[in-house]
């Protein structure tokens, strides 16, 4: 296939490789380095979407991360990618890329009936149409709206690309790579700084790639060439392309979107898709540089309508005609390079310039060369849907309010160039306020808020040698101010076209009898009459201006249309445009993937997982693992095809029968020491502790200072001056700085350190009536008969040759042992306990089995203790002191804590003993009485009585104490189940602790 | 992301520390009556000053240390840092 409107003797792209795509399902070629919208320039397509409102057709209108049009779906490696910028993605072999917010097809948009309706699709038309009634937003309005809102689909499978982290400290970073941004980085690592340099696109160098300059005897493009290739030899320098620095955060903390593989057919091994890099800077110099401004005329939005500076660009950087009849329609010079870069290709342009007698170095060439020029003149319309065929243009007079002589001209593409606003975006979300420059009629920085300083152009210097002046010096000031090195280098000569007067006009009246759509902002179709339509039903802040109409609120965030927007509305407000102010930039400058925020931390990796010493052993004897907290610990272990129901049954069963044994590791481990320690533990849990005696263990609860029970847990008295403490397995990093709170802030006169022993101890608890025979085989020489090893007391003992810590301490209600080794010991204590423990039918056994065991013993755990619960609640009044104070007491006195039916912790069992409770289930005197039902409470756990062989649930319910024997309901509207229940003692087996004490 | 001194580690991001609140409220004593007005507001009640603020953070993720910081609210300014039993200006 031929290119028709490819140029043979200019660009960038390597004509060696050619590279095909489809788009929309056609095949078209382009050259490595093309982008999309070159390639598809290249081939004579210019109609790539429908827009956003009414659907109108959409080309190409910039060649950058302003672009507002061209916005495709991609296709890679079987992934979807949506909300691509056809003007910044580069092509590779086989990219597959659609149009996106058209049906059935970009050519026919049924759509495009809203282009005809416009009428009735004015600002704020959501707002006033999607009110009444408001049983309508479900079924009707919202899948409306959600049908024709949005740009593209995102995929749905699973990402499978990788996207990475990367943290970085600099001295200097630099955002941008054009002249200022390349002076400032030569100048400052030259004198010693630490920098990094960012280039959003693939090429270095900006403007100077495209603009008609000499510096140092050199041209642009060489002189870019040269800078960069000196900055990527050092090596206190990072200079980076495809990289933006999408947002300014607080403590000059900048992050920066790498594109490393999103131009390659398939990322490549040991590369991520794309790199985030969250950059700590000493100062930043934002050298974003400027975006051109459009011209505002009648069907401005139509396809080949685009700005200048992006025509010339396709020509110098990608070879290729953006048209072959083109208008050029400007209020300043910039055009004229345009018209200029056209004429040498073999164009012949037209130039219609709205100023009245201008004169220049550069009009002077126009003339030279022959270029026919008309002052004074406009754009009154574009003509043509898919493409421009011709437009009518027309004199205009002095006072820029009266048109003439209109007339239609034949043209296929109209080249604008309104001057240039800077892009301010990074200085303003630094905090920087800016400031109206009436000389550039934009806003501008104004004083440093964070370490930044702009430069260039986006600080609206114009010409090339005010930009690179300001920028070396600059280099170097920012570089002598972190290294105090004076190496100054030497700045080049610059010699250039001057040019920098504009017209302060930007936007063409309509012409008697004509409605022409006048578009500000292209992507979200916001048109003249929409803004003057807000102002008519007064809105007046600019804020609620932009948010009624949508002005700007497109994802290119108004790089194109929000001064356009402000001149408008301080027009008709006849205000000056300061006083209108500018909305608020906020980040990201530009869209970012999720993928890319997200990075490596997904899936598993979103969060650390431990393993306890024994987790080989558990795999190796088919546990099925549950997730707790970030632990993996055994729920069960399988046999045969049983299920979970079933193996915990038998797992829970053994240990009440003979012995079990279970890991746990993962409990919360603190070393409490010092001569305070005492006095410490007294005021941290309810119950008393001064006079706990060495080698003994004491359970303990602790409160938040609101009364609320924040954890339990034993904790042993090892010897005078140390305790070791443990708490649940999800509290424990919680308790720890609870603990170090108090120690630090509180009471910094008790002697007392704390350190988390969690990962240095591994456990297993031993229970069941065999027990204590299977200890006496594991440590012959201890004595750990009833009497040398009493419930709650603690000894060190020899297993096998390792130093082990017993513990008498059960959870499960039987006669059970803690035993602790040092974690790199685990798995041998663990086989050890399984190979003497054959003879008594040792099993081991996971936390499903754990909890049965405990819920029908009527030990509380998480469940219980949720963050709502006093003592009183979970049965554990008996722990509080009425002598001493400790953390929370003075909460317990509080009203709601006293009151006679104040809840508490009581079991449930079904009438008919099968019918298992589901957890959450609430507890109702009539199932049957009008909603809302009052509840009595809630079932907070439930299991499996493997003592009584039916359903037992543990419920925390309003004055608990005398419910005892109720007939009541549990419901649960969830599960649709209403069981008859009977409330009984929380305490199901063995309410006298026999068993713990045999 | 804040970029916070520890006194006793240097410069630390933010990410490695967790928010502990107000600095300023003392806990009353233990032992001693109190109302139950003057308990809750110890408990509940904090002021969300805009501005100047003296607050805890815990360098959770380094030296496990409570530390003062007073920052202003609004513009994230760090004025100063302080170790836990460092008197405070």
């Amino acid at each position: 296939m031929s290119q028709d409107f490819r140029l043979n003797n200019i660009g960038m792209v390597n004509r060696n490789k050619k590279i095909s795509f489809t788009f929309n399902g056609k095949k078209y070629f382009g050259y490595e380095g093309d982008t999309i919208a070159s390639a598809l320039i290249a081939n004579g397509v210019h109609l790539v979407g429908r827009s956003f409102k009414y659907h109108r057709p959409r080309g190409f209108f910039g060649v950058g991360v302003d672009e507002p049009y061209a916005i495709l779906q991609l296709e890679r490696n079987n992934e979807r990618d949506p909300n691509i910028r056809a003007t910044e993605q580069e092509i590779f072999e086989g990219l597959e890329v659609k149009s996106v917010n058209c049906w059935p097809s970009v050519n026919f948009d049924i759509g495009a009936i809203n282009n005809f309706l416009k009428m009735f699709f004015p600002a704020g038309f959501y707002y006033k149409t999607f009110m009444w009634p408001p049983s309508f937003w479900y079924k009707i309005y919202e899948p409306f709206i959600r049908m024709a809102a949005g740009f593209g689909e995102a995929s749905i499978k699973h990402d499978k690309e990788r996207y990475e982290h990367k943290y970085e400290y600099c001295d200097l970073l630099i955002t941008g790579s054009g002249p200022s941004g390349l002076a400032s980085a030569y100048a400052a690592a030259k004198n010693g700084a630490r920098v990094i340099l960012a280039e959003d696109k693939p090429r270095y160098g900006g403007s100077l790639l495209t603009s008609d300059v000499n510096i140092g005897n050199q041209t642009g493009t060489e002189w870019s060439e040269k800078i960069i290739t000196e900055l990527k030899s050092m090596s206190n320098v990072i200079v980076k392309n495809r990289s933006q620095v999408f947002g300014y955060y607080d403590h000059n903390m900048l992050v920066m979107s790498e594109r490393i593989s999103d131009h390659l057919p398939k990322t490549q091994k040991y590369l991520p898709k794309q790199r985030l890099w969250y950059i700590r800077a000493k100062e930043v110099l934002i050298s974003s540089g400027s975006i051109e401004r459009p011209l505002v005329f009648g069907n401005n939005d139509t396809p080949g309508v685009m700005l200048s500076s992006a025509a010339k660009e396709y020509m110098k950087v990608y070879g290729v005609l953006v048209g072959k009849k083109p208008l050029i329609f400007t209020n300043n010079d910039s055009g004229y390079e345009t018209a200029i870069e056209f004429k040498k290709n073999g164009v012949n342009p037209l130039i219609l310039d709205t100023r009245k007698e201008p004169s220049s170095d550069i009009i002077t060439e126009a003339k030279n060369l022959g270029i026919e020029i008309k002052f004074s003149y406009v754009v009154v319309a574009a003509k043509g849907y898919k493409k421009v065929k011709s437009a009518d243009i027309a004199k205009i007079s002095d006072n820029k309010k009266d048109l003439s002589n209109i007339e239609n001209i034949k043209c296929d593409c109209i080249c604008v160039s309104g001057f240039w606003t800077p892009s301010i975006h990074l200085a303003s979300q630094s905090g920087n306020k800016s400031e109206f420059n009436e000389k550039i009629d934009a806003f501008i920085p104004k004083k440093s808020k964070q370490k930044e300083n702009t430069i260039g152009s986006a600080n609206g210097k114009f010409t090339l040698e005010e930009t690179i002046n300001e920028a070396f010096d600059k280099g170097y000031e920012v570089s002598n101010k972190i290294t105090e090195n004076n190496n100054k280098v030497s700045i080049p000569t610059v010699v250039e076209k001057k040019s920098t007067e504009h017209d302060k006009f930007w936007c063409v009246p309509l012409p008697k009898g004509k409605s022409y759509k006048r578009f500000l902002d292209f992507q979200n179709d916001v048109a003249v009459t929409d803004i003057e339509l807000a102002l008519r039903e007064g809105f007046r802040s600019i804020e609620h201006v932009k948010r009624y109409t949508t002005l700007g609120m497109a994802t290119d965030q108004g790089k194109t249309s929000n001064l356009n927007g402000l001149q408008l509305v301080s027009d008709i407000e006849n205000k000056v445009v300061p006083q209108v102010g500018h909305t608020t930039f906020r980040p990201p400058y530009t869209p970012v993937s999720i993928g890319a925020i997200v990075g490596r931390e997904v899936g598993k990796h979103s969060k650390p997982t431990r393993k306890s010493p024994m987790h080989e052993w558990h795999e190796k004897n088919n546990a099925v693992f549950v997730d707790a907290g970030v632990w993996l610990r055994p729920r069960y272990y399988k046999q045969g095809n049983e299920t979970l129901f079933e193996a915990s049954k038998r797992e829970a069963k053994n240990v009440r029968k003979n012995v079990g044994v279970c890991d746990v590791t993962t409990l919360g481990k603190i070393d409490v020491k010092g001569p305070d320690a005492a006095e410490f533990l007294n005021r941290v849990y309810t119950n008393a502790w001064l006079k706990l005696p060495v080698g003994k263990a004491r359970y303990g609860v602790m409160l938040r200072e609101d009364g609320i029970v924040m954890d339990d847990g034993t904790t042993t008295r090892i010897s005078e001056n140390h305790y070791h403490m443990t708490t649940t397995t999800a509290q424990a990093a919680n308790v720890l700085s609870h603990l170090e709170y108090y120690l630090q802030l509180v009471w910094p006169e008790l002697n007392v350190n704390v350190v988390s022993t969690t990962e240095q101890w591994a456990g297993a608890a031993i229970a069941g009536p065999n027990s204590r025979a299977l200890l006496m085989k594991l440590f012959p020489n201890t004595d750990v008969s009833n009497e040398g090893l009493p419930f709650m007391g603690y000894k060190e003992a020899d297993l096998f040759g390792i130093p082990a810590k017993i513990y008498r301490i059960s959870f499960s209600g039987e006669l059970a042992y803690e035993v602790n080794v040092e974690s790199d010991y685990g798995n041998f204590m663990w086989e050890k306990i399984i190979e003497v423990g054959k003879e008594f039918q040792i099993q081991p056994y996971g936390t499903e089995a754990l909890s049965t065991l405990r819920i029908e013993m009527g030990h509380v755990a998480g469940s219980e203790l949720d963050g709502r619960t006093i003592p009183h609640d979970a049965s554990l009044e008996g722990l509080v002191s009425k002598k001493k104070d400790f953390i929370g007491k003075r909460s317990l006195s509080r009203s709601a804590f006293t009151k006679p039916d104040r809840e508490k912790i009581v079991g449930v069992v079904p009438l008919d003993k099968t019918t298992s409770i589901p957890e959450g289930s609430y507890i109702v005197k009539d199932p049957k009485a009008k909603l809302p039902n009052p509840k009595l409470g809630h079932v907070s756990a439930s299991c499996w009585s493997v003592e009584y062989d039916n359903p037992f649930s543990l419920a925390i319910i309003k004055d608990g104490k005398n419910m005892i024997g109720q007939k009541l309901f549990a419901m649960s509207p969830l599960k649709n189940k209403t069981i008859p229940v009977e409330i009984v003692s929380s305490h199901y087996v063995d309410p006298e602790g026999k068993r713990v004490r045999a | 992301m804040l970029y916070i001194f520890c006194p006793h580690c240097g410069l630390r991001s933010q990410n490695e520390f967790a928010y502990g609140g107000d600095a300023t409220v003392k806990r009353p004593e233990l032992n001693k009556e109190i109302s139950d007005k003057d308990w809750d507001n110890f408990v509940y009640l904090r002021k969300s000053p805009r501005g100047k603020h003296l607050e805890l953070w815990h360098h959770i993720s380094g030296c496990r240390q409570w530390i003062k910081v007073e920052r202003d609210t609004s513009t994230h300014e760090i004025f100063k840092t302080y170790k836990a039993d460092e008197l405070t200006e």
